[in-house]
C-alpha cells in the first residue's frame, strides 16, 4: 500500500529536476557536462517507480480508487479553488504511460542529444513537460487541468523549436502552438460553460452532476463539444491536425515522447476523464466518434505516400488518435443506448480507447525512436535515400518491425487486442464509422510496412546527400557528426537499451485485457483465462477481417517495395488524383494558410478592421487633435505678445470699471 | 487760489499724457520716459492729498520718496536692458522686438 503522499511525490519530482537544471544546472555547468541528464533520469525513474507502485496500490484498492485529501488553495467570493489530485484507473494507467515512457525517452536522449549545444535546456524543458503532464493527468479539478494543458502546449512549442536557428522548425513551433490554442480556446470556452451550468470544477462533482442529470440539455452538449474542440487541437484530430506532422521538425525523442505518446494522447485522456459528460450527450458522442473515424482514414491516406519516415509514423500517430476517439465515442453511444447510465458504466466506457492509449503509447514511441536511430546512422529522415539498414542495424531492425506488426494489428501483439475491440465497438455503434475504420487497418499495415521495407531491406541508398546532408546534419548537434552518414552503423547502447526495453511492453501490453484485467480495473467487465482469452478472438470473423486486410496490405508493400514486383511508380501514376491529393496532403495547409490566413483573414477581415481602426478609430482622435490645433493656432493671434497692446487693454478695462461703479454708484 | 482739484487735475493729466506714450509710442526709452511721467503724476497726487487732508502728518511724501527711489531703479534697469539690446540688434523700436512671438 503506497501511502497517498507519495502521490504528490510523482508530479513533483520532475518539478523538482526541472528547477535544478533551469536555475543550477544551465547557468552554472558547461554544456559538455551530462549532469542534466542524469538528475532528470533519475527524477523519471523514481517517478516510474512511484507510478507503478501507485498502479499496484489502485489495483488492490476497493474501487479502484484511492482518496487522496485536497489542499485548499484560494477563495475568492463563494468560489473555493482546492488544489487536489484525483487517483483512480485511469490517472494510474496514464501515469504509468506518462513515466515509463518518458523514462525511456530520456535515457536514449542521452545518445541522441550528445553534444548538443543545448543540452541542458533541453533536459531543462523535458523535464518541465513530464510535470505538466502528470500535472494534467493527475489533477481532480478543471480549472487545474487546463492550466497544465496549456503548459505541455508551452513545453511543446519549446521542444519543437528546440532548434530555432532553422526557419522551418521556428515556424513549425509557431504553428504547432497556434493551432492546439484554436482547439484550446473551445476548452476555455466548454470549462466556462460548465462553471456556469454546473457552479463548481471539481471532476467528481461535475461526473456526479453529468449523471444524476442535473447537468444536461444544450449546456451540457455545447460544455462537452467545446472540451472536446480543445481535445481535437491536442490530440491533432480533423480539422486541426495539421501542426502535427509540421512538429517533426523537433529533436526525435521529443517526437517520440510529446508528439506520439503522452501530450497528444491529452486529448484522448480529457475525454475520457470527462466522459461522464459526454455519456449525458448523445451529439456529443457522435461528434467524437465521427471526428475519431474521419480523421483516421483521413491521415492514413496521407501517410501512404510520405518520403520522410518521421512524417509517415507522424501521419500513423493522428490516424491512431482518430481510433482512440472513435473508441471512446462508440462505446459511449453503445452504453448510451442501452440505457440508465450509472457513474461506473460510464467510467468502464473508456477502457476500449484508453487501452488503445496505452498499447499505443509504447509501440508508437518505440517506432519514433527506431526512426530517429536510423536518422542517427544515415544522418537523413528521407527514405528514398535510405535501404538495406537491416543488416548493420539489427537491433534497430527488430524493434522497429515489432513495433510496426503491433502497429498493423497482427495477433497476439499488443495493437491487435486495442484495435479489435475499438471496431467490435465501432460495429455495434456505428457501421458506416466502421468501414472507415476497417479500411484504416489495411492503410496503416501499408504504410508502415512500406517504411519499413524502404528503410531496412533492398540496398542502402546513400544516406544524407552530400550538401543537403551537411545542413540536415549539422541541424541536431555537433555530436553527430563523428559519424559519417555514409557508412550507417548500429547507434550506441543507451539508444539501443531504450528501444529493447520499450519492444517489451510493445509487444505484451495487449496482455492485460487478453483476459478482460484492463476492462475490470475500468470498473467493468468479467476476466477469463489467459489461455481462453488470447484465442478467443480467433473464433470471431471480424478478427479474422482485420487480420487478412493487415496482411493484405503488408505483402501490398512488401511486393511493392522489397521485392519490387510492382512498381510503386507504376501505381503512383494510375491513381495520379489519388496520389496527388494525398501527397499535397488535401491541400489543407495551403487552404488554411493562403484561403483562409491570407486571403479571409490578413487581406480581407484584419485589413478591414486595420482600415476601420486607422480611418475611423484614429481618425476620430486625430481630428479631434487637428481641431484643437486649429483652434489654438487662430486663437493665439489675439496673443499679440506687445505689452503695449495689453496695457491698453487694462487701461480700458479699469476705465470701464470705474465707469460702471461710478454709474452704480 | 489754487486748490486740492487743480493738483489733481494737473496730476490726472500728467498720468493720461504718461499713460498714451506709454501705450502707443515704440521707441523704448520714449516708454521709460513715459513711464517716469506717470510715477511722477502719482507723487504729485500723493503729496496733494498728504498737504491738502492730512497736513500734521507726512506720510504722503515720504510715500513720495519711496517712490522716487523706486523710480530711479526702474529706470536703471530698464535703461540696461535697452543698452543691452541695442548692442545686439542695433535698434531700439519694440515692435521689432518680436523673437518670442509665436
Amino acid at each position: 500500500m503506497m501511502p497517498y503522499q507519495l502521490f504528490w511525490g510523482i508530479f513533483l519530482l520532475p518539478l523538482l529536476s526541472f528547477v535544478i537544471i533551469a536555475l543550477f544546472i544551465r547557468p552554472f555547468v558547461k554544456p559538455e557536462s551530462k549532469v542534466a541528464g542524469y538528475i532528470t533520469i533519475a527524477a523519471i525513474l523514481t517517478s516510474f517507480a512511484l507510478s507503478v507502485w501507485g498502479l499496484i496500490t489502485v489495483l488492490a484498492a476497493p474501487g479502484h480508487e484511492v482518496a487522496v485529501p485536497a489542499i485548499s488553495w484560494a477563495v475568492i467570493g463563494d468560489l473555493r479553488i482546492n488544489v487536489g489530485i484525483m487517483v483512480d484507473a485511469l490517472t494510474v494507467v496514464m501515469l504509468v504511460v506518462v513515466t515509463g515512457v518518458s523514462s525511456m525517452v530520456q535515457i536514449y536522449s542521452q545518445g541522441y542529444m550528445q553534444g548538443d549545444p543545448g543540452y541542458h535546456r533541453y533536459y531543462a524543458a523535458m523535464s518541465l513537460f513530464t510535470m505538466s503532464m502528470l500535472g494534467l493527468v493527475l489533477a481532480n479539478n478543471i480549472l487545474f487541468m487546463f492550466v497544465f494543458w496549456e503548459l505541455v502546449g508551452l513545453c511543446s512549442y519549446l521542444l519543437i523549436g528546440f532548434w530555432f536557428h532553422k526557419p522551418s522548425a521556428a515556424n513549425a513551433a509557431k504553428k504547432a502552438f497556434l493551432v492546439t490554442r484554436l482547439g484550446d480556446f473551445g476548452f476555455l470556452a466548454g470549462l466556462l460553460a460548465l462553471y456556469r451550468a454546473a457552479g463548481t470544477f471539481d471532476i467528481s462533482q461535475l461526473h456526479a452532476m453529468a449523471i444524476a442529470g442535473t447537468l444536461g440539455g444544450a449546456a451540457l452538449t455545447w460544455a462537452a463539444i467545446g472540451l472536446f474542440a480543445g481535445a481535437a487541437g491536442k490530440s491533432a484530430q480533423f480539422p486541426l491536425h495539421v501542426w502535427l506532422p509540421d512538429a517533426m521538425e523537433g529533436p526525435t525523442p521529443v517526437s517520440a515522447l510529446i508528439h506520439a505518446a503522452t501530450m497528444v494522447a491529452a486529448g484522448v485522456f480529457l475525454v475520457a476523464r470527462m466522459f461522464p459528460l459526454f455519456v449525458g450527450s448523445p451529439e456529443a458522442l457522435t461528434t467524437v466518434a465521427t471526428v475519431g473515424a474521419i480523421t483516421a482514414i483521413f491521415a492514413a491516406s496521407m501517410g501512404l505516400v510520405m518520403h520522410d519516415i518521421k512524417r509517415v509514423v507522424a501521419y500513423s500517430t493522428i490516424s491512431q488518435l482518430g481510433y482512440m476517439m472513435l473508441g471512446l465515442g462508440a462505446a459511449g453511444i453503445v452504453v448510451a443506448h442501452e440505457g440508465h447510465v450509472t457513474l461506473e458504466v460510464a467510467k468502464a466506457a473508456t477502457a476500449i480507447g484508453m487501452f488503445h492509449l496505452f498499447n499505443h503509447a509504447f509501440f508508437k514511441a518505440l517506432l519514433f525512436l527506431g526512426a530517429g536511430s536510423v536518422n542517427h546512422a544515415t544522418g537523413t529522415f528521407d527514405m528514398r535515400l535510405m535501404g538495406g539498414l537491416r543488416k548493420v542495424m539489427p537491433w534497430t531492425y527488430t524493434t522497429f518491425l515489432l513495433a510496426a506488426l503491433s502497429l498493423a494489428g497482427i495477433w497476439p501483439l499488443a495493437g491487435f487486442w486495442s484495435k479489435d475491440e475499438i471496431l467490435l465497438t465501432a460495429l455495434e455503434a456505428r457501421p458506416a464509422l466502421f468501414v472507415l475504420a476497417i479500411i484504416t487497418v489495411f492503410m496503416t499495415a501499408f504504410y508502415i510496412f512500406r517504411a519499413l521495407f524502404l528503410t531496412f531491406s533492398g540496398e542502402y541508398r546513400g544516406g544524407a546527400v552530400p550538401e543537403h546532408g551537411s545542413t540536415a546534419h549539422a541541424s541536431h548537434g555537433a555530436g553527430h557528426d563523428a559519424h559519417g552518414p555514409a557508412k550507417p552503423h548500429e547507434s550506441s547502447k543507451v539508444m539501443v537499451v531504450p528501444l529493447v526495453l520499450l519492444a517489451i511492453p510493445a509487444v505484451v501490453s495487449g496482455f492485460w485485457n487478453v483476459t478482460g484485467g484492463f476492462s475490470a480495473f475500468f470498473g467493468h467487465g468479467e476476466t477469463r483465462g489467459f489461455i481462453e482469452g488470447l484465442f478467443e478472438p480467433l473464433t470471431h470473423p471480424l478478427p479474422w477481417g482485420a487480420l487478412a486486410l493487415a496482411l493484405l496490405g503488408i505483402f501490398l508493400a512488401y511486393a511493392m517495395y522489397s521485392k519490387k514486383w510492382v512498381s510503386a511508380e507504376k501505381i503512383g501514376s494510375r491513381f495520379k488524383p489519388f496520389y496527388t491529393l494525398f501527397y499535397h496532403k488535401y491541400w489543407m495547409d495551403e487552404l488554411y494558410e493562403g484561403v483562409i490566413v491570407k486571403k479571409t483573414l490578413v487581406n480581407g477581415f484584419f485589413a478591414l478592421l486595420q482600415k476601420i481602426d486607422s480611418k475611423g478609430v484614429d481618425g476620430a482622435v486625430n481630428g479631434i487633435a487637428r481641431g484643437a490645433i486649429a483652434g489654438g493656432r487662430s486663437l493665439r493671434r489675439a496673443q499679440t505678445g506687445q505689452l503695449q497692446l495689453y496695457g491698453l487693454f487694462i487701461g480700458i478695462g479699469i476705465l470701464a470699471i470705474v465707469i460702471f461703479v461710478f454709474m452704480i454708484g | 487760489m489754487i486748490g486740492l482739484e487743480h493738483y489733481l487735475i494737473l496730476a490726472a493729466l500728467l498720468f493720461s499724457i504718461g499713460l498714451y506714450g506709454a501705450l502707443v509710442k515704440r521707441n523704448a526709452v520714449i516708454i521709460l520716459m513715459c513711464i517716469e511721467i506717470m510715477l511722477n503724476a502719482v507723487n504729485i497726487m500723493l503729496i496733494a492729498f498728504s498737504r491738502f487732508v492730512v497736513p500734521a502728518m507726512l506720510t504722503g511724501q515720504v510715500f513720495a520718496i519711496f517712490v522716487i527711489v523706486v523710480a530711479a531703479a526702474e529706470a536703471a534697469v530698464g535703461l540696461a536692458i535697452i543698452i543691452a539690446i541695442y548692442r545686439n540688434r542695433q535698434l531700439i523700436d519694440i515692435s521689432k522686438i518680436n523673437l518670442m512671438k509665436w
